[in-house]
């Protein structure tokens, strides 16, 4: 196990399909409690290389640890210890909010007693008490999101890992998700996030920034701005995407 | 992890039983099927209309056409002269014209006397429906025959099985053959499809479960759907349409239950292909329904098929299902007869679930 106080600690990871290499070499780390955005453009390989964190695939080459677990060979150990929040809206529908926290507690093998002082918990923090069993399909697209991440985290994961989030969400519901995401760092909990809002990457405490499968950047969005001379997180995205040679 | 499947378990049915326009046709198709199937679809023919020319009325003749009267699948028409034959069969008035001879009796008695035999009368059949051309010249010739052809009535025509040729007997199996696969594999490909779809599908596969068990836990309430159907199919088959079913409805369960795992995993294979939920609804029901329909036996004879189509109904799963459903049903057979269809349907299944499991495994990668 490599150093603790990184949940995730990465070198050279890469992975090929066939002969062309999604994901060429990267080497990072995060460290616990931090918010990590992950930036890139559309094919820069951002996916693949979070499957590779999730435990979802295995790297073609490379080493490294996701809270705790071999990246190489302990896929299934990784995915017990994470949570994960997608692009889309990734709660059923046709379930009640209360079902939906009972499913995922489920597969998370969190305990029926822990589960339900947990899910009132969430519920009141929330103020869904009164939604508890209405069918999350006719709740309204933020409380869905908030919902979403809820859930993500019903397990107590070390790390999440939120693939673009706010997705078609409005500025004031993404305002309000990032308060979440805030509460649930300073409860130490790791945040890795992907997003196309690049204004949303100012709030990261760190980011890195691929371009065709490789990490071209990674610093605090400060310190970024500075060393690109850019006024924003955006100018400075275009000025090293501009030299990419795939994705659109 | 015995909580984690049951947790899914009851997912999964809660979303069949939330989507009650589905689980309705679900469950109302089989009924609606075999009650159609039974009594307004039917290949028997009825009321076949005939008409008599004829020229000189006699005691034979009249006993002739009095006996066809009575008849309850003939619907007697009255008698014609000559020059009408052509105009009525054109027009549709008739299905069919007895023509007697004008020395019916002079023909009749010199064959009872002598036992020397000559035409006494022609059947002129509207031809263009064969079915009820060849039904119709096989009544006719049933009902006038014993007075007119004595060789015709040497041969004795026993109807095993099914006396009456009853068509809903010939259908229940086909309907079953084709209702399992209906929600089994349709549904089921849909229900799956409809997670890559929506997203849930990739919570599903970045969450600790087994994807096994997922498509496990999706299988069980379709197959507890199916088992239902098979139960309401049996009881319509025996206490409305009155099919006999021998001493081996345990054997019918196995066979299908058999069957039923089969077509889940038709099911789990269209899910791996198809992408959009339209595509498995397209695939289960043109690649899938069609040969059903078309190959399996199920409305047309498999001996009646061109030469070449005759294999590749060998590969229609539903063609074996049916085959034995008949045979146990309608015959009562025993278990060694339909041996060959049992294992065909099992290896058929192992066969389809090894592919099915394994695509989905490659997908994931």
């Amino acid at each position: 196990m490599s150093n603790n106080d990184y949940i995730i600690d990465v070198k050279d990871l890469t992975k090929k399909f066939g002969t062309f290499t999604a994901v060429d070499h990267i080497t990072f780390s995060v460290k616990r409690g931090e918010i990590f955005g992950f930036l890139g453009a559309n094919g820069a390989g951002k996916t693949t290389a979070m499957r590779m964190l999730c435990g979802l695939s295995y790297p073609t080459s490379g080493s490294g640890t996701v809270a705790g677990f071999d990246v190489t060979k302990e896929g299934e150990k990784i995915k017990r210890h994470i949570g994960y929040m997608s692009q889309r809206f990734s709660l059923y529908e046709d379930l009640t909010v209360m079902e939906n926290m009972e499913l995922f507690g489920g597969i998370y093998g969190v305990k029926s007693k822990d589960l339900k002082e947990r899910a009132s918990d969430l519920l009141e923090k929330l103020n869904f008490v009164e939604e508890r069993d209405t069918m999350v399909g006719s709740l309204p697209l933020g409380w869905k999101q908030k919902l979403a991440f809820a859930v993500a985290t019903l397990h107590r994961p070390e790390i999440v890992f939120l693939d673009e989030p706010t997705g078609g969400v409005d500025p004031i519901t993404r305002r309000q998700f990032w308060e979440m995401i805030y509460q649930a760092s300073s409860e130490g909990t790791t945040i890795f996030v992907t997003t196309h809002y690049m204004d949303e990457a100012e709030y990261c405490h760190r980011v890195s920034m691929m371009v065709d499968g490789q990490i071209k950047a990674l610093d605090t969005p400060a310190n970024l701005k500075k060393q690109y001379n850019a006024a924003s997180i955006d100018e400075m995205f275009r000025i090293l995407a501009r030299g990419a040679k795939r994705g659109d | 992890m015995k909580n984690q499947f049951l947790q899914f378990v009851k997912k999964e049915t809660l979303h069949i039983l939330r989507d009650s326009r589905t689980m309705l046709i679900a469950l109302l198709m089989p009924v609606a099927q075999i009650l159609l199937f039974g009594f307004a679809v039917s290949t028997e023919i009825n009321n076949i209309n005939v008409a008599v020319v004829v020229p000189q009325w006699c005691e034979g003749v009249r006993q002739s056409v009095e006996r066809l009267s009575a008849n309850p699948y003939i619907t007697y028409k009255g008698d014609i002269a000559p020059d009408e034959i052509d105009q009525n069969l054109r027009s549709g008035n008739v299905d069919a014209i007895v023509v007697f001879t004008h020395d019916f009796e002079k023909i009749m008695n010199e064959w009872r006397r002598n036992g020397v035999s000559k035409s006494a009368m022609q059947f002129i059949m509207d031809a263009s429906n064969t079915n009820i051309a060849q039904a119709g010249t096989g009544y006719l010739t049933n009902i006038l025959a014993s007075d007119v052809m004595a060789a015709s009535s040497m041969v004795e025509t026993h109807m095993l099985f099914n006396p009456q040729l009853k068509s809903a007997f010939n259908f229940v199996p086909g309907i079953m053959g084709m209702i399992f696969i209906l929600i089994c594999a349709l549904l089921t490909s849909v229900s799956i499809v409809r997670e890559k779809e929506t997203g849930t599908m990739d919570v599903l596969l970045v969450s600790p479960v087994r994807p096994l068990r997922i498509i496990l836990a999706k299988m069980v309430p379709y197959f507890g759907l199916s088992c239902i159907n098979l139960t309401t199919i049996l009881l319509l088959a025996r206490f409305v349409l009155g099919i006999p079913m021998g001493s081996n409805l345990w054997i019918v369960i196995l066979v299908s239950l058999v069957y039923l795992a089969l077509a889940l995993s038709l099911g789990l294979l269209v899910s791996t292909i198809a992408k959009k939920q339209v595509v498995a609804l397209l695939i289960s029901a043109a690649v899938m329904l069609l040969p059903i329909v078309m190959l399996s036996g199920m409305l047309f004879p498999i001996e009646n098929m061109p030469s070449v189509l005759q294999p590749l109904s060998a590969i229609v799963p539903a063609r074996w299902y049916i085959d034995a459903m008949r045979k146990l049903l309608i015959q009562g057979a025993s278990f060694p007869l339909i041996l060959k269809d049992f294992l065909i349907l099992i290896i058929m299944t192992i066969l389809l679930l090894a592919v099915a499991l394994k695509k989905f495994n490659d997908k994931l990668e």
